[in-house]
């Protein structure tokens, strides 16, 4: 007895929005299970990780800033990747827009005024963008792979950010150590919500959520993308440019990767040190598929990495569970999404040759 | 290996029982003192982390249940640790222990909402009124470890590897190198930064290229044993243990170790809180004081190369040796101290040069 897999015709819309549900529950029940058996509280595990982020409302203010730049970075490569552009240097932009943002900062360090942040913004996201340049410059002139560009200079961003922090950008009362000084009042970003740490890179990444949605689903722009990554020769014979798409999907992943950099940078962080590249531009990857590619699928699946991100260290303070079962949790979610894509693209056929010939 | 058995299948069920409980548990005023350490590593790190859970050990040893310890491992430098220290803090911990420097900025705001909880910064130098910082003078354990290295080198080339050139690394690689001169002014010492405390692939990596450049021993400033793992398979001389013995990874190329032992300071920190006495300082004791503690010696080292190195362990301890006696020069040549000066903790906690010697 054989079986193989054999791609669907269309799979089940209903399917693909209910599969994230459903990891969630299959690594709830089969954590649970697991770490009761090996001697842990596995239903307290569960309950720590999955649901006292979102039973405890101390917690949402923690799932709202970590949520923030996954979703705004994660939105920006959604756009790349369903038009088969696959920016993979998304934590590089990040870094880039956190250092321009950083470098205005320190430039305006005397000066004060409500332009001030407005202005690091805007360079943040210049920053992410001019470091898109490359690869989009690259693979449209040379046909370079984008993955390996833009990945690559990932590593580039943090050797400069290095440089930076440990070289001219050293504050000088800090005891020799590899941070820039505190960002001044004029420069760090609002919290929006007295007395929690609910800072503007909240909205923000709402309103780059919905913006993007409705760009993608309403307009020609949208519409290309789409084309584009679907059926490249189709676009081309409609006249729509695969060059021009590849920069403008390179260019809106790098901006709003740097400008995920620079809220950072002036909200959690509020000064540049080398702990600034903390993955959220791999982790983004995951969100932007676990969102399925869209922009209001993000919103959730960036809550939900968040939940198991706060959730883990919960776990980890209230009942005692290691670092490395956390872990464990969160690649079974992503362990169980990633099996069921496949169930729900594909069906299993078992059986001999008279099926395979007639497939 | 765990089996499936009978037991472990009902324990699910009790488990789902005590479930709707678990939440209104609550400790009331004579409840056990909590409290929380939060790491950058994992316990089994076998260096830096492991120390401190080492530490965290000798407080329950010391109050049996009168404490209660929860150790919080692998956490970002940044704002990750923010959360995890206000989640300590609102989890009722009554001092917070957080080891790693990147955690400073952090400490600082999150003691700021909770006055009423310690907090003990190991390696930084930002206190507030309920904000303490602790370290070791590690720099005098790498001055016997030099001490054995300038004995030991053939190539006279020594690999280093760094993790950030932080004040605490900066003079350990002087320490280190100046002690390692007097024996043999041939030496130099090749540095590699890695960038990160814990990442033993970078580490090793690192191993093999600096070795492959020339280097029979290697020093590392990270949190793990990777080094002496390469060490060990090259069949180079030898490097030593940072944190904790690490002798189990290498028993023919570990040649001694620097070993932190933060027991003491955890417990008169958990005695001062109690007593009421606690106050915010700075603590950092050395080899005197026994925080930092040399380990054994591989037997392969020769005796007079050992006595050499407990020479300057005694002297140390004794005060009549300091590791940064002039005259120094720095590697571009200049005189930074005169000849019978030494480096004050001023000029310790400001160093961002090099001895001579040092390729960094």
């Amino acid at each position: 007895m054989q079986f193989r897999l054999e791609k669907r015709p269309e799979p089940s819309k209903a399917m693909l929005y209910l599969t994230p549900v459903g990891a969630v529950l299959a690594t709830a029940l089969v954590g649970a299970i697991v770490f009761s058996l090996i001697g842990y509280n596995g239903l307290g595990a569960v309950r720590e990780i999955f649901l006292t982020p979102l039973l405890n409302p101390l917690k949402w203010q923690d799932l709202a800033v970590k949520s923030a730049p996954l979703i705004i970075i994660a939105v920006g490569l959604s756009i790349g990747y369903r038009a088969n552009v696959w920016n993979i240097g998304a934590e590089g932009q990040y870094v880039l827009g956190g250092l321009a943002g950083t470098g205005i900062a320190l430039l305006t360090r005397d000066m004060s005024g409500p332009w001030i942040l407005p202005l690091m913004i805007g360079g943040g996201v210049l920053g992410g963008m001019a470091w898109a340049v490359l690869p989009a410059l690259l693979r449209t002139r040379l046909q370079v792979n984008e993955i390996l560009t833009s990945l690559m200079l990932t590593y580039v961003a943090i050797q400069l950010l290095n440089y930076l922090v440990i070289g001219p950008w050293k504050d000088p009362m800090g005891f020799g150590f590899p941070q820039t000084r505190m960002f001044t009042a004029d420069q760090m970003l609002p919290t929006i919500i007295p007395r929690t740490i609910v800072h503007l890179g909240v909205p923000i990444a709402l309103v780059v959520a919905v913006a993007a949605w409705f760009m993608m689903s309403r307009s020609v722009f949208g519409y290309q993308v789409k084309v584009v990554g679907a059926a490249p020769d189709a676009a081309r014979y409609g006249g729509f440019s695969v060059n021009r798409t590849i920069w403008l999907a390179l260019l809106t992943s790098g901006a709003l990767a740097g400008l995920a950099g620079v809220l950072e940078a002036a909200g959690p962080f509020g000064r540049m040190v080398p702990s600034f590249p903390t993955n959220y531009g791999f982790t983004a990857i995951i969100v932007a598929f676990l969102g399925r590619l869209n922009p209001l699928g993000i919103i959730f699946a960036g809550l939900a990495m968040a939940i198991a991100v706060v959730g883990g260290e919960v776990a980890q303070t209230t009942i005692k569970l290691p670092a490395a079962a956390v872990g464990i949790f969160q690649s079974m979610m992503l362990f169980f999404l990633l099996a069921s894509d496949l169930l729900v693209r594909y069906r299993v056929r078992f059986g001999d040759r008279t099926v395979e010939a007639r497939a | 290996m765990t089996l499936i058995t009978r037991r472990n299948v009902l324990r699910i069920g009790a488990a789902g029982l005590a479930l709707p409980f678990a939440g209104s548990l609550a400790f009331g005023q004579d409840g056990p003192l909590k409290i929380g350490f939060v790491n950058v590593g994992p316990k089994d790190d076998n260096g830096w982390t492991f120390g401190h859970w080492t530490g965290a050990k000798a407080l329950e040893a010391e109050f049996g249940d009168k404490v209660e310890i929860t150790f919080v491992e692998s956490v970002p430098e940044g704002p990750d640790c923010e959360r995890v220290l206000r989640e300590l803090a609102q989890q009722g911990n009554k001092i917070i222990f957080a080891t790693s420097f990147g955690f400073g900025d952090y400490v600082i705001k999150v003691a700021r909402e909770f006055p009423d909880v310690i907090f003990e910064h190991a390696t930084g130098y930002q206190r507030s009124d309920n904000v303490g910082t602790y370290n070791a003078r590690f720099h005098e354990g790498r001055a016997v470890m030099g001490t054995l290295a300038g004995h030991l080198s053939q190539t006279n080339n020594i690999g280093y590897i760094g993790s950030f050139p932080i004040p605490e690394v900066v003079m350990g690689i002087n320490a280190f190198t100046l002690a390692a001169r007097k024996i043999n002014p041939e030496i130099t010492v090749n540095v590699v930064w890695l960038s990160s405390w814990h990442d033993p692939a970078k580490e090793a990596d690192a191993a093999r290229a600096l070795i492959d450049q020339g280097a029979d021993i290697l020093v590392q400033h990270t949190d793990g044993p990777a080094a002496l793992q390469v060490a060990e398979e090259r069949g180079i001389i030898g490097g030593f243990g940072q944190g904790a013995d690490m002798s189990a990874f290498a028993p023919k190329s570990h040649l001694s170790a620097i070993i932190d032992v933060w027991a003491p300071h955890y417990i008169q920190v958990v005695k001062d809180v109690q007593a009421g006495t606690w106050v915010s300082d700075d603590s950092w004791p050395g080899i005197a004081a026994g925080e930092v503690v040399i380990g054994a010696y591989n037997e392969k080292i020769p005796a007079d190369v050992v006595a050499a190195a407990e020479a300057v362990k005694l002297g140390i301890a004794d005060g009549s040796l300091n590791p940064f006696t002039g005259p120094i020069l720095d590697n571009a040549g200049t005189e930074r101290v005169p000849a019978g000066q030494i480096v004050d903790d001023a000029g310790l906690w400001a160093m961002d040069w090099y001895v001579e010697g040092v390729k960094a």
